[in-house]
């Protein structure tokens, strides 16, 4: 089975580029020069001298002890949250902001739902020197505070997305509008692998350090570099698709995608993309989405704003369709509940999207000796502030 | 012979297109603002299909298409509507609406419906060319219906060539890469690529869009296109009270100044 995309931009009848003409000549630029750019040697050492030096790579791959005693298996968290911003997301914005300026572009905007991919965003701009842009939606700029001020801090202009939910989708919406209005000096860093071909593609190779890291770190550790069980959550997936991304062709190991269940699947207020959508366009590619029977999307709901959207990447999609990956949904009280147990047990606070990742391991049962790796795609100092709440801290 | 085709051979002087969203300013309005459009002297109409994430549109077409959701409108409603359509307008009528409302609905029903109530064409802007040529094409010309494709000025000659090539009935040429609802600001610029398009003698007629909204733009477009359309402009109108009466001095001054 061939789990990567075709020439034409699709993962089997997934995928892609389902955009207006306005953004044609960017995304046709983007296709033919992104394969070739990374492949670039030039490219190849800055950029992971970049995630070296900068990012702090690589992440460590850690064996939580209490935890694995807890479930009955050998637990290792590969720890993104240790990345410079505090999440996987800067392992694409560095490459993305390296193929801008190759391209020459002035600009770069971006959209953001947790805030994480904007500060990453806005981090390698002040990095490099250019202006950034990212929209965010009302409703998230109010949850996620700090990182509103981080972005300010670095220069970046935060404009909120009013218009639908005022949540990532609509972010979304409102940067690829942007883009439509100035195509000619300004590059969008798409946060997940989402939007059409060859945003999905380009994403997930830029996320693929991290299954990369964690081979060789299990070889080191265990003697092995195929755990048996690798997890991790998905908002439009970006993390998940780094950390399944060199397990795709070893199909011993099993792969979890964990969607965010809301206050439930059937409670309406739901961000259980598989379960919930059905096939359809959203973004710029052919995916699963939620919508209704009409084909208007759906405002979906999580209590944490990274995993606030109504669709998965279309790699995703196939490897859904596929039954490659299992996905699964974890409700925001189990979400809260495994963050806070992850700080009890092993002194680290989650994001709470990776809490969701976290979460699925009470529905497992383990045969005793079995190695999982949990993507800990983030660290929940942004959070502090719904933990809080929630808890009555 | 196809609506639109006969309008372009058989009309003198610039064309007016108006564009305006189904269900909106409400549910059952579709209809009645067609028909007094066509009264009122435009030639012909773009019906938009609301869906809830305009990616190519400004504020104003945002919240008409998502009042009319809230109105009710869905593409199985307006189907519905339509069914009287040609008891009650002649012009030439065409669906604008993005890919996924057409694609829940069923590309081929969609097709067969629109052929079924008289609408004569189909704008999709988020349909892109590979993907009509490969999945869509059939059933859209089997059903004798025009695809409209879009031009902006960063499409190249080449690839204008080959949409002159796949359409029949008119080439939409965007005033500039922009939304919607942004206005028209004629630079020496964009008069060069309007230019530059006319001088290419494509087989297809043009229509100038986006940013259209008074007589002046729309005298500065028909110098380089058979005509306009106007989108933003005109859902603004009806947003007005009494918009129904409002009608036809909107496209006296559109057309007269
Ligand atoms: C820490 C963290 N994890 C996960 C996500 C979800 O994104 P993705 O599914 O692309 O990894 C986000 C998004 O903001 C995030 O901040």
């Amino acid at each position: 089975m061939n789990y990567q995309v075709n020439e034409n931009g699709y993962y089997g009848t997934f995928g892609g580029a389902y955009i207006p003409e306005m953004l044609y000549p960017n995304i046709k630029e983007l296709r033919e020069t992104y394969l070739e750019m990374i492949a670039d040697p030039v490219f190849k050492e800055e950029y992971l001298g970049l995630l070296k030096d900068y990012v702090g790579r690589p992440s460590p791959l850690y064996l939580a002890e209490r935890l694995s005693e807890k479930y009955g298996a050998n637990i290792y968290l590969k720890r993104e949250d240790l990345n410079h911003t505090g999440a996987h997301k800067i392992n694409n914005t560095v490459g993305q902001i390296l193929l801008a300026e190759r391209l020459g572009k002035k600009r770069i905007i971006a959209e953001t739902g947790a805030g994480q991919h904007g500060v990453a965003t806005a981090t390698v701009c002040a990095l490099k020197g250019l202006e950034c842009v990212v929209y965010m939606g009302e409703v998230d700029i109010e949850r996620q505070a700090p990182n509103v001020a981080r972005m300010k801090m670095m220069g970046a202009t935060v404009i909120p997305a009013l218009s639908g939910s005022r949540t990532l989708k609509d972010a979304t919406n409102e940067a690829l509008r942007d883009w439509i209005n100035n195509p000619v000096d300004t590059h969008y860093i798409i946060g997940s692998v989402v939007g059409p071909h060859p945003y999905p593609d380009m994403v997930a190779r830029f996320q693929s350090i991290i299954s990369e890291e964690t081979k060789w770190q299990l070889l080191e550790k265990t003697g092995n570099s195929s755990p048996d069980y690798v997890m991790a959550c998905v908002g439009g997936g970006s993390n998940a698709m780094g950390m399944f991304y060199h397990f795709l062709d070893n199909e011993r190991v099993k792969l979890i995608a964990v969607e965010a269940a809301g206050k439930g699947v059937d409670s309406g207020e739901s961000a259980a993309t598989t379960l919930l959508g059905k096939e359809g366009v959203l973004h710029g590619s052919r995916s699963i989405v939620m919508q209704t029977e009409d084909g208007q999307v759906v405002e979906p709901y999580s209590i944490s704003a990274g995993l606030d959207y109504p669709g998965i990447g279309p790699q995703h999609a196939h490897l859904y369709a596929t039954k490659r990956a299992q996905y699964v949904s974890i409700t925001d009280d189990e979400a809260m509940n495994a963050g806070l147990q992850l700080a009890k047990l092993e002194g680290i606070i989650p994001a709470i999207e990776s809490s969701h990742a976290l979460a699925y391991l009470d529905k497992m049962k383990f045969k005793g000796d079995e190695t999982v790796v949990i993507c800990l795609s983030g660290r929940g100092d942004k959070d502090l502030d719904t933990y809080m709440k929630y808890f009555n801290l | 012979m196809n609506r639109i085709k006969q309008t372009f051979e058989q009309k003198k002087g610039s064309i007016l297109s108006i564009y305006f969203t189904a269900g909106y300013p409400e549910l059952n309005s579709t209809l009645n603002v067609a028909e007094a459009l066509e009264k009122a002297g435009a030639d012909f109409l773009e019906i938009g299909i609301p869906y809830s994430d305009p990616l190519a549109d400004g504020p104003v077409i945002q919240n008409s298409s998502q009042k009319a959701i809230e109105n009710g409108m869905t593409v199985k409603v307006l189907f519905e509507q339509l069914k009287d359509l040609r008891k009650r307008v002649s012009i030439p009528i065409l669906l604008m609406g993005y890919v996924n409302p057409v694609l829940q609905y069923g590309v081929e029903r969609f097709c067969a419906s629109c052929a079924e109530v008289g609408v004569d064409g189909v704008i999709v802007p988020d349909l892109p060319v590979y993907e009509y040529e490969e999945m869509y094409r059939s059933c859209f010309e089997s059903n004798n219906l025009s695809n409209i494709f879009l031009i902006t000025p960063q499409t190249s000659d080449e690839r204008i060539r080959k949409i002159d090539e796949l359409s029949n009935g008119f080439i939409y040429l965007l005033s500039s890469s922009s939304t919607t609802g942004k206005n028209l600001a004629v630079s020496t610029q964009t008069e060069d690529y309007f230019r530059r398009i006319k001088n290419m003698k494509l087989k297809n007629p043009a229509m100038i869009g986006f940013g259209i909204s008074n007589n002046k733009t729309f005298s500065k477009a028909s110098e380089y296109a058979n005509g306009a359309i106007v989108g933003s402009a005109f859902v603004k109108l009806l947003g007005c009270e009494n918009y129904m009466e409002k009608i036809p001095e909107f496209i006296r001054s559109l057309k007269e100044g």
